[in-house]
């Protein structure tokens, strides 16, 4: 019965899904704007293509039929100056157009795809200031990932109340070994107050692995690279960072600020290691941050890079498109279990990863050999 | 470079959707899920610690009734001799018995046999007497009246007398 319950729940999503981008899809503004690619070249920019499906972007792009794209518009929420803007993306014309003195970069740089701003001849206002908080695909993907994830996590819990101790139904029968999983590493990575720290390890592992496998679908629910976008791997690794060093004890900072066992010419008067343990704290959740960005997007990259094989080859002669694209097709396909293992290996390694640095920051060390002696020698 | 600068936009909208998520969770399924978890297990480790010691009872059990069951062989074993003993004792006290009965008859039986003898043997030698009596006396008859027969009588009468 808590299987039925939980398919129930998993279509009704699905049929929302499936709804929603059936009515966006066919809107009117969804209808084509032919003539656009003016500076289409005549070759194949493969890299900029790959680019372009690797980040971000206002619009969620479903299918290109003859130069026509069709996509969901998303809404734009721009603060400035004047108050808040909420516009459909579809005003852009895919990047073709502005619209209320925005336009979305189309130069080659760290801006490109992003909102900015304009001016009437349609030059670059720099000086502008103003907060872009639009429901870009990621932060759709974002919604629509969290909301399936409470969803199903909160139904799960409901059937664990509802059965008690006995053993796990439905849904919950693939995820308990997995949240038992999760269990053990933080007990043993953390250590004695390892529950304190379960609840947000489970959330972020569940999150990561749902958004990595959803990243592997490639179309519409998924297909968006949420774990493979910088953004998203900052904040992941910003609240290990806060939660590490907010929970961080007397040792800790003991070892950060003057390290036991550490020559004293290396504290003072010039702090090495002092800089060097300052250093080591930032780098932590930098690195979380990069690991897990990077990997992601790899994958993501050698997957479209295979299946742009396909058009490279294609725009040579047709022939040579078909013939490649069984090769490009396997090797697709082998990346694409390849990117399901790393789906698990990633979310277990920030998991892992966030509950040492925990652990790190949480342990009680012995104390000196001197220290102890010292001690020894009070109680005779 | 679009790649790895990150969003502001995204960064907003992910700090709070994972906050709510997190508090969510944390809320209404870990909770629950985990508490469960934990109860399942104690559940397990008690019901492990209970058969243990249940086998531990049953060896125990078992061990006495092993002792019980020695015992029991043991006293049987006792009485069983015990009633050996008693029933050799009896057969030997019933076969004496029956030995000093037996011997006491034959005694005296052969006293009465004896006794009857020698009222028998008393018998005879009166009745000897008697007839060697009648025998006189016959013969004293006849000798008076014929010498010739007279002594054919006496020797046809001592054969007629048979002792035996």
């Amino acid at each position: 019965m808590g299987f039925t319950n939980y398919k129930r729940t998993v279509y009704g999503f699905l049929n929302i899904f499936v709804f929603v981008m059936g009515f966006l899809l066919f809107l009117p503004n969804a209808k084509a704007d032919a003539p656009l690619h003016e500076e289409k070249p005549s070759g194949l920019d493969v890299g900029g293509l790959i680019i372009e499906h690797v980040v971000n972007s206002y619009e969620w792009h479903i299918i290109t039929v003859k130069d026509k794209h069709y996509s969901i518009p998303l809404p734009v929420i721009i603060i400035d100056g004047e108050g808040l803007h909420v516009f459909s993306s579809k005003h852009f014309h895919h990047g073709h157009e502005s619209y209320m003195g925005y336009a979305i970069c189309q130069e080659k740089g760290a801006q490109k795809g992003r909102i900015i701003k304009v001016d009437e001849s349609g030059n670059r206002d720099v000086s502008a200031s103003f907060l872009d908080i639009s429901i870009t695909k990621n932060v759709l993907s974002l919604l629509l990932s969290v909301s399936f994830i409470a969803v199903l996590f909160i139904s799960i819990a409901r059937g664990y109340k509802k059965r008690g101790v006995h053993a796990p139904k439905g849904a919950a029968r693939v995820i308990e070994p997995v949240i038992l999983f999760v269990r053990d590493l933080a007990s043993s990575a953390v250590g004695k107050r390892y529950e304190r720290y379960l609840p947000y390890l489970l959330t972020i592992f569940f999150f990561i692995l749902f958004n990595n496998l959803l990243g592997l679908i490639p179309f519409f629910p998924g297909g968006a690279n949420l774990t493979g976008n910088i953004s998203v791997t900052l904040v992941l690794a910003l609240f290990t960072f806060i939660i590490t060093n907010v929970s961080g004890n007397r040792d800790y900072w003991k070892h950060i600020f003057s390290t036991p066992g550490v020559p004293w010419w290396l504290k003072i008067p010039i702090p090495l290691m002092p800089l060097v343990e300052i250093i080591g704290v930032f780098t932590k959740p930098i690195v979380l941050m990069i690991r897990l960005f990077a990997n992601i997007t790899a994958g993501h990259i050698i997957c479209l890079g295979f299946i742009s094989l396909i058009f490279i080859f294609g725009n040579m002669s047709s022939i040579a498109g078909f013939g490649i694209s069984p090769i490009s097709v396997f090797f697709y396909m082998f990346m694409t279990i390849l990117e399901l293992l790393v789906a698990f290996i990633q979310a277990f390694v920030f998991t892992l990863l966030s509950a040492i640095y925990i652990g790190m920051a949480i342990e009680e060390h012995h104390h000196d050999i001197h220290e102890i002696k010292h001690s020894i020698s009070e109680v005779k | 470079m679009e790649l790895i600068n990150p969003d502001v936009g995204l960064i907003i909208w992910m700090t709070v959707s994972f906050l709510i998520l997190l508090f969510l969770l944390g809320k209404f399924a870990w909770k629950p899920v985990l508490k469960m978890l934990n109860e399942r297990e104690e559940k397990i480790n008690m019901a492990l610690n209970e058969a243990n010691l249940a086998k531990e009872e049953m060896k125990q059990l078992a061990v006495n009734n092993e002792r019980l069951l020695m015992a029991a062989k043991d006293e049987r074993d006792a009485i069983l001799n015990e009633a050996r003993k008693v029933s050799q004792k009896m057969y030997d006290d019933a076969k004496r018995k029956a030995q000093e009965e037996s011997q006491r008859i034959l005694v005296s039986a052969k006293e009465d046999i004896n006794i009857e003898k020698q009222k028998a043997i008393t018998d005879i030698r009166n009745m000897i007497a008697e007839i060697s009596l009648e025998i006189a006396e016959k013969v004293i008859e006849q000798e008076l009246s014929d010498k010739q027969k007279h002594q054919q009588y006496i020797s046809k009468r001592i054969e007629t007398l048979n002792f035996n």
